[in-house]
């Protein structure tokens, strides 16, 4: 008889992976997938934060998908290690500071690792050939393939047809003839699929699932990294890059200020590290101030906080808050609008 | 059978998630594991983990800001 095989399935949320795991739990094989945490995942916890998403279903995507499959997942923490993939990418970047071919590289490579770890046989992605203009090319499939490490182990079930053949369908694993071979960006063939597999409702992340593929994101990371002379990061820095308006009035200060009160609520957690503003004589947002700002720095902040308190009052009152726990308060005067200068916001 | 905590407050998802994973790897059947959260996300979130694991949720609290759920481990 033979051994029953099993795959690792990087599943990312969305229909391509959902419908590749369908593909091959339907010819038999043992499948559960894997999924991983990055920190720029705009899955989940972004929702959670803002009061204007608060209605929305805070269902994880890729837990929910796995359960729609009938298979386990497995979330991995990859936050520390992904820190030189996007510091380093051997590949470079995409249209911002998306290091979408190494991204894709290290996370077939930690599915291969974890493959090997846990007696499993082959790897599947839902990649389709021309789909994404910076990873999903049939220029980079081999490269994923060779530079994971995960060689013919690596199976795509969406364009397989198209690639050459794999270890698992040269060993009758699976049918190749079962697969697919869908190319290019059109999604007609996958909602005809889902529809073919009774697979109505799935996710279709507007923008993308990563926070890199973002231009406004990837601006403040940007600044985060010019304004520190250094490129580097912890998670509490690109958790707070989600949330807030973010003004940089000069090079040694960051103002982040919460646009609702899901987002000041977040903020709120991080009151510890930061010297914090926020009204008391009218009602308002919460103000962290990332740098070391001096007192001018503070009343300059003060005043563009009062902005967005109670910009018709003639006077604010602001409590200041340092870190080591001092509180004082300033009267000010909002500033207007057209005072804050445009290059501020970040 | 014994009874185990996990603080996850001021973790967002899906980390709350993840850090149940690896506590649930150190049990054995039967244990219980308690975990306190904040984001209203692992409301779904630990639930959804727990039912394509195999595990059983016993009940979800909120209380405020704070969340408790209790689960009962199978393996």
């Amino acid at each position: 008889m033979n051994k029953p095989r099993k795959a690792v399935a990087l599943i990312s949320g969305g229909l391509d992976s959902m419908l590749a795991t369908k593909t091959i739990i339907e010819q038999g094989v043992h499948v559960e997938g894997i999924n991983f945490y990055t920190g720029f995942c705009v899955e989940g916890h972004t929702h959670a934060i803002r009061s204007k998403d608060q209605a929305k279903p805070k269902r994880n995507n890729a837990l929910w998908v796995a359960e729609q499959l009938g298979i386990k997942l497995h979330i991995i923490d990859v936050v520390e290690e992904y820190k030189n993939v996007l510091l380093k990418p051997k590949h470079g970047y995409g249209a911002h500071l998306n290091p979408c071919l190494d991204c894709k590289i290290f996370m077939v490579k930690k599915a291969k690792q974890w493959m090997e770890e846990n007696q499993f046989d082959f790897i599947i992605t839902g990649e389709v050939i021309g789909q994404r203009p910076k990873s999903q090319r049939k220029v980079t499939m081999p490269i994923i393939a060779e530079q994971s490490g995960a060689d013919d182990r690596l199976l795509r079930p969406m364009c397989a047809k198209n690639l050459p053949m794999t270890l698992p369908e040269r060993e009758g694993w699976v049918n190749r003839e079962l697969l697919h071979n869908f190319t290019g960006r059109s999604r007609k063939p996958q909602f005809e699929l889902a529809q073919q597999y009774g697979i109505k409702d799935y996710a279709q992340p507007a923008g993308g699932c990563c926070f890199l593929t973002n231009e406004h994101y990837s601006a403040k990371l940007a600044d985060l990294w010019r304004s520190r002379g250094k490129r580097e990061y912890e998670l509490d820095d690109i958790m707070l890059l989600k949330v807030g308006r973010h003004l940089r009035p000069q090079s040694h200060f960051k103002l982040i200020i919460g646009r609702d009160e899901g987002e000041c609520n977040f903020l709120e957690g991080y009151r510890s590290q930061f010297v914090h503003l926020r009204p008391t004589s009218h009602q308002g947002p919460l103000m962290l101030i990332d740098g070391e700002p001096g007192a001018e720095d503070i009343h300059l902040a003060a005043q563009v906080l009062a902005r967005y308190s109670a910009a018709e009052a003639d006077q604010v009152t602001v409590e200041v808050n340092s870190i080591d726990g001092v509180s004082w308060p300033l009267q000010i005067k909002p500033m207007l609008a057209e005072q804050i200068p445009q290059e501020w916001y970040v | 059978m014994s009874h185990h905590q996990l603080d996850a407050r001021r973790l967002l998802c899906p980390m709350p998630v993840i850090k149940v994973q690896q506590k649930v790897k150190e049990l054995v059947d039967g244990d219980i594991l308690e975990v306190i959260c904040t984001d209203p996300g692992v409301l779904h979130d630990i639930p959804a983990w727990c039912r394509v694991h195999g595990h059983m949720l016993m009940s979800s609290e909120r209380e405020e800001k704070e969340i408790k759920l209790l689960l009962r481990v199978k393996k």
